[in-house]
């Protein structure tokens, strides 16, 4: 969950930076034609090509964190998608305090009603519903709504026999839901396994970051599991392991490259990709294929 | 004991006094044998797991094992499984379906343990392993939190038809020091945050996390552990007594549809009704 800290931290870089650069805001979908630079090579271009490259640095491949829409955009047909369930929002659940500004501002900043947004769609043609967590809302972190959410992007999938494709980018747990969020853990694995049970298709991609109580739930539970490159995986975030064991991690634990190496992932994927690579797995699993083979 | 605190709680739940898992397989089981290993990489001490009777009944046991003695906690790693434990209560956990052995469970973990060898063989997915397992386990499944109920960590052996839970124990989504660096920045504030938690029995009772709180003696369950353990047995036993009598399926259906309704919009909408 220190991903979180991670982000803030971020946030606060590019704040300055944008100041530095005379730029306001970061835009999600209002404001447009501004600069970025990369803050992997430090490369500065603008929006425009940074949304043109699918928000990876034209010059040195590091993957920007994207949007849910903008994620879509990249992975379904256009005009395709059909999103479900768009309303629904999260409640107070503990009455933590604080937590309904915290979820203004979230909606504010992302543009979302909640972190997960799923629909119905085609990719390359292909009948899939698709689900992506948005990491600019609380750190696409799961509590109940996005747990219900989750659990009827896999139920909906189930009923009409859809494959179904999940970008996971998340801190974990929602905090402020505190036991409530734990038990989405549950929810949506014991989902999952229905799903899978009638013979469903569940390709799940890790994007930057996917951790805790999320990738050791659903996440984890793809026929087929991706990664984009370089994105951080992990059930401990680094800075609890770091303070666990008292020393510096080593350079590339728990990235895409590293979980690949360790058996964990069937494939990294550039973003470039990802659509190829995406709607070649539903071909390859369309059911009638095998129904109707004869030679 | 009204008038605890959660932090208070908390205090009691990480005594080194308390029962431990040890303990109560002592008490309330007789002809107890370990099985260990997970076939594939090692043996993790942090989880305990094996066979005995209950009452004459042969059930499947597994549970985090914290140790009573320095020199056990560290053998044990203080509770916090590696992928292993999860690996090894998962064949534990398929052995007793096809067995058809009742599985009971006994929670009480800081959480997971977060470190580099743990990580590199697959925390997230071993622990998702178990989840998904257990949610569909076709026999008895019970659940008791004796001490401290952490994380995902937890989860792992807590997806259960009957989840117990003593009166003094939690169960939080991190231990309040976490809770409180992530979100205040400073983790002396865990006593606030175990307060916003909510991770006390009454509390997830209230919310229908779990099925029983069990009281235990004045002063805490270390004042008294035999009594304490024979409160969990009788608790245990009303339990079982009902689950063995189901059928198979509709105890499963059951189970789906608790976790299912765990924090679904109907839910949610009924509790702020009340």
């Amino acid at each position: 969950m220190d991903t979180f800290e991670i982000k803030k931290h971020k946030i606060w870089i590019m704040k300055s930076l944008r100041k530095g650069l005379g730029l306001g805001r970061p835009d999600h979908g209002q404001e447009r034609n501004m600069f970025e630079k990369c803050p992997s090579c430090n490369t500065v271009f603008s929006r425009k090509e940074l949304e043109d490259s699918h928000h990876v640095c034209p010059s040195c491949g590091y993957h920007f964190r994207m949007g849910a829409h903008d994620r879509i955009r990249l992975i379904c047909d256009p005009g395709s998608f059909e999103e479900m369930a768009a309303g629904m929002t999260s409640a107070n659940v503990l009455d933590f305090p604080d937590y309904r500004q915290v979820l203004k501002e979230a909606k504010q900043v992302s543009g979302l009603n909640e972190a997960y947004v799923f629909g119905r769609c085609t990719v390359r043609s292909y009948a899939a519903v698709t689900g992506v967590l948005d990491s600019s809302f609380i750190m696409g972190s799961m509590g109940a709504t996005v747990g219900e959410k989750i659990t009827l992007s896999i139920e909906y999938a189930q009923q009409h026999q859809l494959p179904l494709i999940i970008f996971s980018a998340s801190g974990g747990a929602r905090m402020q839901e505190g036991t409530v969020s734990l038990m989405q853990m549950a929810k949506t694995s014991a989902a999952m396994r229905r799903f899978s049970h009638q013979g469903g298709l569940f390709v799940s991609c890790l994007t930057n970051p996917t951790t805790g109580g999320v990738l050791a739930s659903y996440a984890s539970l793809g026929d087929i599991i991706l990664a984009e490159p370089g994105a951080l995986i992990g059930f401990a975030g680094p800075r609890v392991i770091e303070q666990t064991i008292g020393q510096k991690l080593p350079e590339g634990f728990q990235t895409s490259e590293y979980l690949l190496e360790h058996g964990f992932l069937d494939r990294i994927v550039e973003r470039s990709e990802l659509r190829d690579i995406i709607g070649q797995i539903l071909k390859l699993h369309e059911r009638r294929r095998s129904a109707s083979w004869n030679l | 004991m009204e008038s605890l605190t959660a932090y208070d709680r908390l205090g009691l739940a990480r005594r080194m006094d308390r029962p431990r898992t040890m303990d109560f397989i002592r008490r309330m089981f007789t002809d107890f044998i370990e099985f260990r290993g997970d076939r594939c990489y090692g043996d993790d001490h942090a989880v305990v797991g094996g066979v005995a009777l209950y009452r004459g009944l042969p059930v499947t046991i597994l549970g985090h094992r914290k140790g009573s003695n320095v020199e056990d906690n560290i053998l044990c790693n203080f509770g916090m499984p590696h992928p292993e434990g999860y690996r090894k209560s998962q064949r534990l956990a398929k052995q007793a379906e096809k067995f058809g052995r009742p599985v009971i469970c006994f929670i009480d973990t800081p959480g997971a343990y977060p470190g580099t060898g743990a990580e590199a063989r697959g925390q997230g997915q071993a622990i998702a392993d178990n989840i998904a397992l257990f949610s569909e386990l076709k026999v008895p499944v019970i659940s008791v939190v004796i001490g401290e109920g952490g994380s995902g960590g937890a989860l792992a052996f807590g997806v259960a038809d009957r989840v117990l839970m003593m009166e003094n124990a939690v169960y939080e989504i991190l231990s309040p020091e976490g809770f409180a660096s992530i979100l205040w920045r400073d983790s002396s504030l865990a006593d606030r945050a175990c307060r916003l938690m909510k991770p006390t029995a009454q509390d997830l009772l209230e919310l229908g996390i779990i099925d029983a709180l069990i009281p235990e003696p004045e002063g805490g369950a270390h004042m008294d552990p035999d009594a304490a353990i024979d409160s969990v047995d009788r608790q245990v036993q009303r339990s079982l007594s009902v689950l063995m009598k189901q059928d198979l399926l509709t105890l499963v259906r059951n189970r789906d549809r608790k976790y299912r309704n765990m924090g679904s919009r109907k839910t949610l909408s009924q509790k702020t009704k009340e």
